[in-house]
């Protein structure tokens, strides 16, 4: 907040420079996530190729109604967010800190409803981490640990991103109380918006590989 | 560093606080280029001392210096520090930090606070790695391959494993840093194809460090989930599949070894351009080249697998676009040389590196082809034929290139100039030493001497004693400018603005220069290679030298 008299750092000629800069910057730090979740996705689709008939059959015990309310609380949150850079460009103080606050909440619920999946996952002893029982039904045991291993570490590492960017959105939320994010000073919201339709994006994606796999 | 003493008058970037806290907080990139510079000497220590080693035991056929264990922890070490902590970071974020602003006519990089987080990211996971290794060491070759990563080896997998993954964060940030100064800070009227070639081929390189290290930040982050959640996706007992892991890891590893060159030819452009007083011979060819590298260099990496039960026509594949690597790779080194050609070449140490770069690197270039041939890799994969190989870029490339360059702008960094004579008295003990401890690598490893084995047959032991032999001269070669830089920050004569007469916007101003670069940003006019002209004074090419 000590720049606030003055919003252009000094290694930029114009504040057109500097948000141009910001901009490009988050465009290739995203680029960077989509090849870093591009690895699990390459996992995926080895092991999905390799055991198509147990992936499908593993996917069956995921809950996918649970899945599609949360693909539908995240898209709802990613309007939302979309609406802040709106309010925030256009100088809407009460309006800004409302829908922040609102992505913020929507994107507690998503974690939350994650939260009780796994936790049903472990009552139904179908967590293949760190020694746990795991208790399952069909056929092809390792294929299935292989498909709740991926379904784990996928969806924990995109619960991960959506914790950080709850953590931005919380910090954004308090420099949006203070006046801090109006007018020329709506980049920091028009970033993380990029960042938290990103986590959304991979989501979209991660929904339907995992929940719906095969036929019902 | 903090003790450098210059004649007070002109403030610069050095002078301007002598405090430890604005050294470890500033936001200057040529401080930062500065801290760098001192972390990865540390680690090139600690990576030279494990190749000492490796180097005394490999001199007896017998294993009477070290065990097996040890052996293996020393190469890998050797290996771990060298790759992520001292070649990755060596141009890129000394030279590339210090001179991207200075080149393109900035006042510093686009993210200043992120460039200094970069530094603390990779300082910790340096501590990170220096930790394993005191604390008894990783056995696994700096290749981690699974699942004896993943499950067997009872040693400081974790903690080595966690420290790249962090480091590699710096490097994506300093990537990401250069990509976007290079785009949005260019001074007024240095247009892309004005631009010096160092910074065309710190761009290229700065695309493959965002697009690829990601990769294998997720392919550490899975081993390290196998060991510490016990699940198995590398595991073949679990379902697993090794080969998945060399597919993520060699899709970052590949395109790495062109971090480990790109930057090397960047300066080795510069460098003929200044020393023989011409325009780079097809300069736009340089600039696309570094390009060609750095798209080919991502569609190359299945070469490291053919005999890994790979498909053979992957192979085939792989095999043929390996080959195509080496065509903008040779463009450069033919550009190179034409440069050379009714140049007014004149032999400075910077140069001699240079000279030095061209011919191992085409070494280097030409038996990595033989690599790629599917029939010729059955019988030297694994064999110290390619330690040879990858040495001669690694070393007799990036780090003649670095050292040439740290040459050529000490001047600029330091603001004094260093000991001519024991400089190039180093750079051909360095190129001697260098020859002799590698190319005996190639005939052992041809005649069928293995890698990472601390015993061999004795046949090999005289090609041995000669590696070691010229090991033992390179060591000496590094302890010279070591000394000698270190000396001249005291004693050398103060440096001018522009000591080589040289062209770029580097030289434009004092040296060393001001906090903020310039007093006023530069107007370029004209490109940056304008030797015809003669240099600033007006000097005809023949007059210009540093005396």
């Amino acid at each position: 907040m000590n720049d606030l008299a003055n919003p252009l750092a000094h290694q930029f000629d114009d504040l057109d420079q500097q948000r141009d800069a910001a901009e490009l910057g988050m465009w290739v730090f995203l680029a960077t996530e989509v090849l870093f979740f591009g690895g699990l996705f390459l996992a995926y689709a080895v092991y999905r190729g390799q055991y198509g008939e147990a992936f499908a059959a593993a996917s069956h015990h995921l809950d996918s109604w649970l899945g599609a309310a949360n693909t539908l609380v995240l898209l709802t949150s990613s309007l939302t967010m979309a609406l802040a850079v709106h309010a925030a460009q256009t100088g809407q103080r009460g309006l800004l800190v409302g829908l922040l606050l609102a992505t913020l909440l929507l994107g507690a619920v998503f974690l939350g409803v994650k939260l009780y999946e796994y936790h049903h996952k472990y009552e139904e002893q179908l967590v293949p981490l760190f020694g746990l029982p795991f208790h399952y039904e069909g056929s092809a045991r390792s294929q299935a640990m292989m498909f709740f291993t991926l379904y784990f570490i996928m969806t924990g590492v995109h619960a991960l991103h959506m914790v950080i960017g709850i953590g931005v959105l919380g910090t954004l939320v308090v420099l949006a109380w203070r006046d801090g994010l109006l007018a020329e000073r709506y980049i920091p919201v028009h970033l993380t918006g990029l960042y938290w339709h990103f986590v959304d994006i991979v989501w979209v994606f991660l929904f339907p590989f995992l929940y719906l796999v095969g036929t019902r | 560093m903090t003790s450098v003493t210059v004649a007070p008058p002109p403030r610069h970037y050095l002078n301007v606080a002598y405090t430890a806290t604005s050294w470890l907080l500033t936001t200057d990139h040529k401080r930062i280029g500065i801290l760098y510079l001192l972390s990865i000497t540390f680690f090139f220590v600690i990576g030279g001392v494990a190749a000492t080693l490796v180097r005394l035991e490999l001199m007896t056929p017998e294993g009477d210096l070290l065990k097996a264990e040890t052996y293996n922890k020393l190469f890998t070490i050797h290996g771990v520090t060298m790759v992520f902590f001292f070649l990755i970071p060596s141009i890129p974020a000394v030279l590339g930090n210090f001179l991207v602003p200075l080149m393109i006519g900035a006042r510093d990089l686009a993210f200043p606070k992120l460039n200094l987080a970069s530094w603390y990211l990779f300082i910790i996971g340096g501590t990170f790695t220096v930790w394993a290794t005191v604390a008894g060491g990783v056995d696994t070759g700096w290749t981690f391959y699974t699942p004896y990563s993943s499950t067997y080896s009872n040693t400081h997998v974790m903690a080595t494993a966690v420290g790249i993954f962090i480091t590699g964060f710096s490097s994506i940030l300093t990537g990401l840093n250069i990509i976007v100064t290079t785009h949005k800070m260019r001074a007024p009227g240095l247009t892309w194809f004005r631009l010096p070639l160092f910074i065309w081929s710190i761009y290229a390189t700065s695309l493959i460090m965002v697009l690829a290290t990601p990769v294998l930040a997720i392919t550490l982050f899975l081993v390290a989930v196998e060991r510490l959640a016990g699940v198995g996706v590398f595991d073949p007992k679990l379902g697993g599949d090794p080969l998945l892991f060399q597919h993520l890891f060699w899709f970052y590893s590949h395109p790495a070894v062109y971090i480990m060159i790109l930057p090397g030819m960047g300066v080795v452009s510069e460098l003929v351009a200044c020393f023989t007083r011409q325009r780079p011979f097809g300069y736009a060819f340089i600039g696309f080249s570094s390009f060609a590298i750095a798209v080919f260099g991502f569609l190359v990496w299945g070469h490291h697998m053919f005999v890994s039960g790979q498909s053979v026509y992957a192979g085939m594949v792989f095999s043929i676009l390996s080959y195509l690597v080496a065509i903008p790779s040779a463009v450069k080194v033919f550009n190179w040389t034409a440069t050379l050609y009714k140049g007014s070449v004149s032999f400075y140490t910077p140069m001699l590196y240079a000279l030095g770069f061209i011919g191992l690197f085409t070494v280097g270039g030409m038996t990595g082809m033989f690599l790629a041939a599917l029939a010729v890799d059955v019988h030297v994969h694994d064999t110290y034929f390619v330690v040879a190989h990858f040495h001669y870029i690694m070393v007799g490339g990036m780090v003649m290139a670095y050292l040439g360059g740290i040459h050529f702008w000490w001047p600029k960094i330091t603001g004094r100039l260093y000991p001519e004579g024991w400089a190039r008295f180093s750079a051909i003990l360095i190129f001697v030493g260098f020859n002799l401890t590698f190319f005996p690598q190639f005939v052992l490893g041809y005649l069928g001497m293995p890698r990472r084995y601390h015993v061999y047959p004795d046949e090999f032991q005289v090609l041995n004693v000669m590696s070691s032999a010229g090991a033992s001269i390179l060591a000496v070669g590094y302890l010279f400018p070591l000394t000698y830089l270190i000396w001249s920050l005291r004693y050398g004569p103060i440096a001018p603005a522009n000591p080589w007469g040289a062209t770029g916007l580097e030289w434009q101003t004092t040296s060393p220069p001001p906090t903020y670069n310039f007093d006023q940003t530069p107007v370029v006019t004209q490109e940056a290679y304008s030797y015809e002209l003669g240099d600033a004074e007006g000097r005809p090419p023949e007059e210009i030298g540093r005396e």
